[in-house]
């Protein structure tokens, strides 16, 4: 697949209370690309993807989803995006089989054609025998698949997934795994946030490490992995090489003095 | 978004509330029917019989119309203000239609025409019960059903922009407390203006509950305070103002977007 996805030029957030979110942010995911965004907690990633999905106002700059600008045509573009937020935010008091149907219908997807549909996502999930359960009354693991579901219901060519295996058991975690690569393989790209960095790892091609609202490095995964140089773990951790890089890059860009120029 | 998607989302969204509606009734279709009762019993049957006529017809009667709009006003506000504030407050799932490409009209229009199928259905029942307790006569059905329906669209606009605006659950129950209900109880439920001194009926003048409880009281017995053509306008004109408001909080995403 050609292009790109994502284009984010001189992306800039500042919250009303003065927050400065997201500074001078540039970011490019190739189209059919398994994309890590990787940060601390409060590095701007969140608020990155809700500029991206039309949640949150951006303060400068532009962002393009498969080359439509989200703010000139935010219609057409949020067709093209599936979003499983980090917060469970489904209606509680719902079955998921009809979480994901009326999802469907925001999407202006008739209900003949989403019932089929939702049903084949739900099965694929692993949640066939739980469609008719109220939503609340499934474990963690379950609402995280059944916020996949809904974000693919309506075919959407790029997946955002923000935390999407945060709390969930190993063994599930790993047939996520499997579901998100073979996801990608149909030619959607995925845009992923995890603390989870071993899963960043074995998933992406590409990454890209946020912190304090401003990108430190962007690149293929094996361009990433060779900033890596081969000393031993701080703190005598003894992570993956990803989650070195990681802890060096954030540990060094919250030391250095920006803070004092804010 | 073509106008046939467009319809889908409106009906997922309409779907939805009236569900909710029917899944939650003891919560939003009893209370009235209960307090209506009360109401008929005790302004109806005890206070009514010591009144005797008012605008020249039994005092039960006279005040039919106004509760049947009593109830009509605080379920089509409440129905919208509670579900749209607690769909962007509590659970958090008015992003699902958020991230969508739905328009900001057609998210107000599936919202706003919940809180009329409820105003509507519980406005229906309290004049069924009404029925336990006197006969009203309807001078004009056409009439009657025209305010039902615009009562509850001007109050479910009012409630969504309630329902946006709110940042807590404060600001969900200060507006139907502090301004709802005084200008309800002042619209002229249970009394006609002329039987106010002339500043308060002035001052009544300024209340928008008024006309339409006297439009819709024109339905029933062909009588009111003020011309049928001044209540219609008044919430015509009250309607598009809301509706504008909504629309402009929507599209620039107030209280919904960080």
């Amino acid at each position: 697949m050609n292009g790109s996805a994502l284009v984010i030029k001189n992306l800039e957030k500042t919250y009303a209370g003065g927050t400065h979110a997201l500074r001078n942010v540039s970011l490019e995911v190739p189209a059919g690309d398994f994309f890590a965004l990787l940060g601390p907690n409060g590095a701007g990633k969140t608020t990155l993807i809700g500029v991206v999905t039309g949640l949150v106002s951006k303060t400068g700059g532009s962002v393009e989803v498969f080359g439509i600008d989200i703010e000139k045509e935010p219609e057409r573009a949020r067709t093209m995006i599936g979003l499983c937020g980090q917060e469970v935010n489904f209606d509680p008091w719902m079955k998921p089989l009809d979480i994901v149907v009326n999802q469907a219908g925001y999407y202006g997807i008739p209900r003949s054609a989403a019932i089929p549909r939702a049903k084949k996502i739900l099965e694929d999930l692993g949640l066939a025998d739980k469609m008719d359960q109220i939503g609340f009354r499934l474990s963690g693991g379950m609402k995280r698949r059944l916020m996949i579901a809904r974000a693919l219901i309506h075919e959407p060519k790029f997946l955002i997934l923000d935390e999407p295996t945060a709390g969930v058991d190993v063994e599930l975690r790993r047939s996520m795994w499997d579901y998100l690569t073979a996801l990608t393989k149909r030619g959607i790209t995925i845009l992923l946030t995890t603390h989870y960095l071993e899963e960043a790892e074995r998933l992406a091609k590409h990454v890209a490490i946020i912190n304090k609202g401003e990108i430190l490095v962007n690149g293929t995964m094996e361009e990433i992995l060779k900033l890596h140089d081969g000393s031993a773990s701080s703190g005598g951790y003894g992570g993956g090489k990803l989650e070195e890089i990681f802890v060096k890059l954030t540990t060094d860009s919250t030391n250095s003095p920006q803070d004092e120029k804010n | 978004m073509p106008i046939e998607k467009q319809f889908i989302s409106f009906y997922t969204i309409l779907r939805k509330g009236v569900i909710r509606i029917f899944r939650i009734w003891s919560q939003t279709l009893l209370p009235s029917l209960v307090t209506s009762v009360l109401y008929f019993a005790v302004f109806g049957n005890i206070l009514g019989s010591r009144i005797g006529e008012l605008n020249g017809v039994p005092y039960i009667l006279f005040v039919v119309p106004g509760l049947v709009m009593l109830a009509v006003i605080t379920n089509s506000f409440m129905d919208v203000a509670s579900t749209f504030f607690m769909s962007k407050f509590f659970a958090r799932n008015i992003d699902e239609i958020l991230v969508s490409p739905t328009p900001p009209v057609v998210i107000i229009a599936g919202f706003i025409m919940s809180g009329v199928v409820r105003g509507m259905m519980v406005g229906i029942l309290v004049l069924i019960v009404s029925l336990f307790f006197a006969l009203p006569s309807i001078a004009h059905p056409f009439v009657v059903l025209f305010f039902l329906f615009l009562s509850s669209l001007v109050f479910a606009l009012a409630g969504l922009v309630n329902g946006i605006y709110a940042k807590n659950f404060d600001g969900i129950s200060i507006v139907p407390t502090f301004v709802l209900t005084p200008l309800v109880y002042l619209g002229g439920v249970f009394y006609s203006i002329h039987s106010l001194p002339p500043l308060w009926q002035t001052v009544s003048l300024f209340n928008p509950i008024f006309y339409i409880i006297n439009g819709f009281r024109y339905g029933f017995l062909g009588t009111s305070d003020v011309s049928l053509a001044t209540c219609t306008l008044v919430l015509i004109g009250i309607t598009i103002v809301l509706l504008g408001i909504n629309q402009y909080f929507i599209k620039k995403g107030l209280g919904l977007k960080q």
